[in-house]
């Protein structure tokens, strides 16, 4: 490439605002249950890029509330689908973003959450019964950004995503489940959250993030696999919060994540030449926040918001 | 939303998604409306089956297919209807799976039918699929889970499971999850100490050599580096945790009398201790693994010396359910003294199921020594450290003419005793050593990488009749490798940097000849007497073995690239520290510092606090957004102030704890903000001395 690559910001505000009103077309439907995700994502995004303005906040608030199921106190992937731990952080999130959390039944979302601990300290994800580590950051996240973290028993919450923990200093789903990187973000967020950091060996699970960088300059989730761009964010955030983000190489995942970009339609892409989506455009972005690429807000990498709304609710008379 | 290429959508394209748009949205609000009304009818749970066909990740879907289930089952009790009613479900699974086989929806459900324990479960069907599964893909972690379920919920014995794992890694040697079920098994296998686990040394023995057969024949692929990593980590940790340094340290003879006594050869001379003015000894124990469980009992302490009823041991480095590796308590000192007189006080550390390591493993390795304290008489002498500002040697210690020269038994437990063990350790790890060194190393960075690993870990095991020549010998060898290793993978540079600056530590610490040339003792202005250690210019990143440098009292780490002074707060008797002219980069990264009591003089100056939008230490140190501080309590003083909080919170937790007298912190872009100047003077109210100006 003869210029330097530069992020096409407004390209990208357009494409999440087109997105967020192209509801049916087929991918739009298979992805149907998790358009509060989707939400966060794209709206996370704008917040990174200054612009979340762009969107109406009350009719945002008014769609997040429409997914919420009153009788559980638990928040849908979209209206009319079950409630789900992974929607309802999306949804405290967003409030966030919006400062809005007064919306909220409080208490009962956050004894959602807490009812689904289990007697091992880990959570499921609804009333099914599914645990992954995943819902333990989830559940800790929430409840941490709802100030209701007592409601829980967070040692045995620890001590079960402690117990995830793996040889090679990562984490996995389940106990003895293999290290990847968004199970290792999600366990390193869990004891980044709770203050239980040293249980990590830093430098060894260091290693293992920063040896996600490939020849290509972006990072992979495991050993073996290709560059995505979505790790930018997985292991970049959990390298910042054990201190050590710069055993990665960021020019080269800076130009990695540039040249995943649609630049003429907007939007972000897994890997260079292939289809945008909401998921890749939030996670290009986010990792660019994380190397403090001008022009980007900076992210909280454990509450994965941006900083001025974490400092705002934790500081904040 | 993974792997699919860019392409401009074209018309044809546009009407065809139309239509299946349409189907699927009639299908979902269909199953949904089912969901709603609890419709468990045959052609409503058919509905379900379609659209998981299409879509397994309509997870609403999933759970109204156990609610039909759960409906449906109550009406059967023949047991070739209720088995008909699960193979049904499992058939579902299935065909989700070969849609996508990591539908994390289809697993879960299969899980659940499995634990509602209604039938018999068809072990071959299941085992089939998995190694069906597993051969097209042999990397997906949800089979893998899946399987090690099944094994568990079938008893499978470990064994037997190992055994698999051992046909994975021969069809393929890159197989990291098979090779990551192999280290889970064998942990367990080990632990249980099953008939032919017994025994450590041998399954490691195995192991070794299994997994260099692998890197010998394909070096360039990831999973046995790994796996050898974890089997290295294994053979050069001792079992049992072991005190590795102690401040004061044997044999050491502290004193507030300025008085210079004649020292004769090879006795050590006396330490100036500044805590004595305040009657206070701090004492420091350093272990080489977070160890919990110190107390009156499990640390005894006999002395003529009267150290009070209680004697509470806290810990030093970021603690976790009460485990540290460096542990400190403040000897306070009760006696009345008219006139100069020396105490002894023997320390001893017998064997304890009260000290444990975090993997249950207590202490079994008795220490015993002896430290002097001299204290004069009551009325002593008030010595205010700062009527000028205290300044720093430019020029390295050695030019220095009047410099005394440190005793170096201060660095070593004496009676530490050797386990009986790590002769089979040291060997394992030389034969590793002699079969690397014979594999060509030019491409491979893994070669030279876990060389100088093996290297280092040999460095460190401590054998009687090693000396520490040899210790630099082999650290010698290991920066050899680190430099190599910068060129060979420039962007992993940091990586290496950071270990080659640990091994740099290492090498200058260890052995008096080299470690007499950073340190001496510095008579200041006012006549007190301080150790001076001077580690400046060495591209140093960060702070290792800092149990050799607990008995310092100025401290110049200036002109080094350090991101971190992790470690320093094992330096209890530090009362100036230099770090300006490095790369730290926030004030949590200085947290470290708050737990060093008797600090004063402090130059953080030409850093680069202030100058990075990203805090990589945020979650590291206490603060409110990792729920180890109270926000209301830590800010309320500061918030009545009219102090920005959002803005300085991480200023207010440095700077409240401390007691400086002296701080320099210019050169750092947060000095140049409009009212940090105030926010330091009402934050630091013992401050004298800001960046070369009296302030007081």
């Amino acid at each position: 490439m003869a210029e330097e690559a530069e992020l096409a910001a407004d390209q990208h505000v357009r494409y999440i605002v087109t997105v967020e009103k192209k509801k049916d077309s087929f991918e739009s439907l298979v992805m149907e249950h998790i358009r509060l995700n989707g939400a966060y994502w794209g709206l996370t995004t704008l917040d990174l890029l200054h612009k979340l303005h762009a969107v109406e906040a009350a009719e945002v608030v008014d769609w997040i509330m429409s997914c919420y199921h009153p009788e559980s106190g638990g928040f849908g992937g979209n209206v009319g689908h079950d409630p789900h731990v992974l929607y309802t952080l999306s949804a405290v999130q967003v409030l966030c973003l919006f400062d809005r959390l007064d919306v909220l039944d409080v208490e009962k979302v956050a004894d959602y959450v807490a009812g689904l601990q289990n007697e091992d300290g880990s959570f499921s994800g609804d009333i099914w019964g599914e645990v992954d580590t995943r819902f333990s950051y989830i559940a800790l996240c929430t409840l941490s950004l709802l100030h209701r973290l007592h409601k829980i028993d967070v040692q045995k919450a620890v001590d079960f995503v402690v117990s995830c923990k793996n040889l090679d200093g990562g984490f996995g789903a389940m106990p003895g489940g293999e290290s990847h990187a968004g199970q290792i973000f999600c366990c390193v967020g869990a004891l980044a959250i709770t203050g239980s950091l040293h249980h990590i060996d830093r430098d060894r699970l260091g290693w293992w993030l920063c040896e996600r960088q490939c020849k290509d300059g972006g990072l992979n989730g495991r050993p073996e696999k290709l560059a995505d761009v979505c790790y930018s964010w997985w292991v970049l955030s959990s390298l910042i919060m054990i201190d050590r983000v710069h055993w990665i190489d960021k020019k080269n995942l800076t130009k990695f994540i540039l040249n995943c970009q649609d630049k003429e339609n907007g939007g972000i892409s897994d890997r260079p030449d292939n289809a945008v989506d909401i998921y890749h455009t939030y996670f290009g972005v986010a990792g660019l926040s994380l190397m403090e690429y001008p022009g980007v807000k900076p992210m909280d990498p454990a509450y994965a918001l941006p900083l001025d709304v974490v400092n705002r609710i934790f500081l904040r008379k | 939303m993974h792997g699919r290429p860019r392409r401009a959508a074209k018309p044809e394209d546009e009407e065809a998604s139309s239509a299946k748009a349409a189907k699927l949205r009639d299908l979902q609000a269909q199953v949904l409306q089912n969901q709603h009304s609890g419709t468990y009818t045959k052609e409503a749970i058919g509905l379900s089956f379609k659209l998981l066909e299409i879509n397994p990740e309509a997870y609403t879907a999933w759970n109204y297919r156990k609610l039909a289930f759960q409906h449906n089952i109550k009406e059967l009790s023949e047991p070739e209807a209720i088995k008909s009613a699960i193979d049904d479900e499992l058939r579902v699974v299935e065909v989700a799976l070969r849609q996508n086989p990591k539908s994390y929806g289809a697993w879960y459900h299969r899980k659940w039918l499995l634990n509602q324990k209604l039938a018999p479960v068809d072990s071959k069907r299941e085992f089939g699929l998995l190694d069906k599964l597993l051969k097209v893909d042999a990397r997906n972690f949800h089979g893998w889970n899946y399987r090690r379920f099944l094994a568990r919920f079938m008893g499978v014995p470990d064994e037997e499971e190992l055994n698999y794992t051992m046909d994975k890694i021969s069809d393929n040697f890159s197989n990291y999850s098979a090779w990551h079920n192999r280290s889970i098994l064998l942990s367990n296998l080990l632990i249980k100490q099953n008939k032919g686990f017994e025994s450590k040394q041998k399954i490691f023995s195995q192991e070794f050599e299994l997994v260099t057969q692998a890197l010998f024949i394909g070096p360039s692929d990831q999973s046995g580096w790994f796996y050898h990593l974890w089997l290295l980590a294994q053979t050069s940790t001792p079992d049992n945790p072991q005190l590795i340094a102690s401040w004061p340290c044997s044999g050491a003879k502290l004193s507030s009398s300025l008085v210079k006594e004649k020292v004769e050869q090879n006795t050590l001379s006396s330490i100036w201790c500044h805590s004595l003015q305040e009657r206070t000894v701090p004492m420091v124990l350093y272990f080489n693994e977070p160890v919990k469980g110190l107390n009156q009992s499990s640390v005894k302490l006999k002395s003529d010396l009267d150290f009070g009823k209680d004697i509470h041991w806290r810990a030093l480095s970021m603690t976790d359910s009460g485990y540290s590796s460096c542990w400190t308590t403040y000897l306070q000192i009760a006696n009345e003294c008219s006139s100069s007189q020396q105490y002894s006080v023997e320390v001893s550390i017998p064997c304890s199921d009260d000290i444990v390591s975090r993997s249950g493993s207590n202490y079994n390795c008795p220490v015993h020594f002896t430290f002097t304290i001299e204290l004069i008489s009551d009325d002593a002498q008030d010595i205010d450290l700062f009527d000028k500002p205290v300044a720093y040697f430019s020029e390295p210690l050695e030019s220095h003419g009047n410099c005394e020269p440190i005793p170096f038994d201060l660095l070593k437990i004496t009676g530490a005793l050797v386990e009986e063990d790590s002769n089979w350790h040291f060997e394992r790890l030389s034969e590793e050593i002699d079969l690397f060194r014979e594999l060509p190393d030019d491409n491979c960075k893994f070669v030279k990488l876990t060389l100088a690993r093996l290297l280092l870990a040999c460095a460190a095991i401590k054998s009687c009749g090693r000396s520490p020549h040899e210790r630099k010998r082999y650290c010698e060898e290991a920066l050899g490798h680190f430099s190599d290793l910068i060129r060979l993978d420039p962007s992993h540079k940091q990586y290496y940097e950071d270990e080659r600056s640990l091994v740099l530590m290492d090498k200058l610490t260890c052995d008096m000849e080299t470690f007499v040339k950073h340190c001496s003792v510095q008579v200041q202005p006012n006549s007190i007497p301080l150790n001076h250690v001077q580690l400046c210019k060495l591209s140093l990143t960060h702070v290792g073995f800092a149990e050799r440098l607990m008995w310092v009292q100025v401290l110049d780490l200036s002109h080094n690239s350090l991101r971190s002074i992790e470690g320093l707060e094992a330096l209890q008797q530090l009362v100036s520290l230099n770090i300006s002219n490095n790369h730290i980069s926030s004030f949590t990264a200085l947290e470290p510092l708050t737990k060093i009591m008797f600090l004063k003089v402090l130059d953080l100056s030409s850093n680069e606090i202030g100058a990075h939008s990203m805090d990589t230490t945020r979650y590291i140190c206490s603060s409110p957004f990792s729920h180890k501080i109270e926000a209301h309590e830590a800010f309320e003083e500061c918030q009545k102030k009219n102090i920005n909080v959002e803005e300085y919170w991480d200023a207010i937790l440095f700077f409240k704890p401390l007691k400086l007298g002296q701080l320099d912190i210019k050169g750092n872009a947060v000095a140049s903000k409009e009212n940090f100047r105030t926010l330091v003077m009402t934050l630091i109210p013992s401050l004298k001395w800001l960046n070369g100006e009296c302030v007081n």
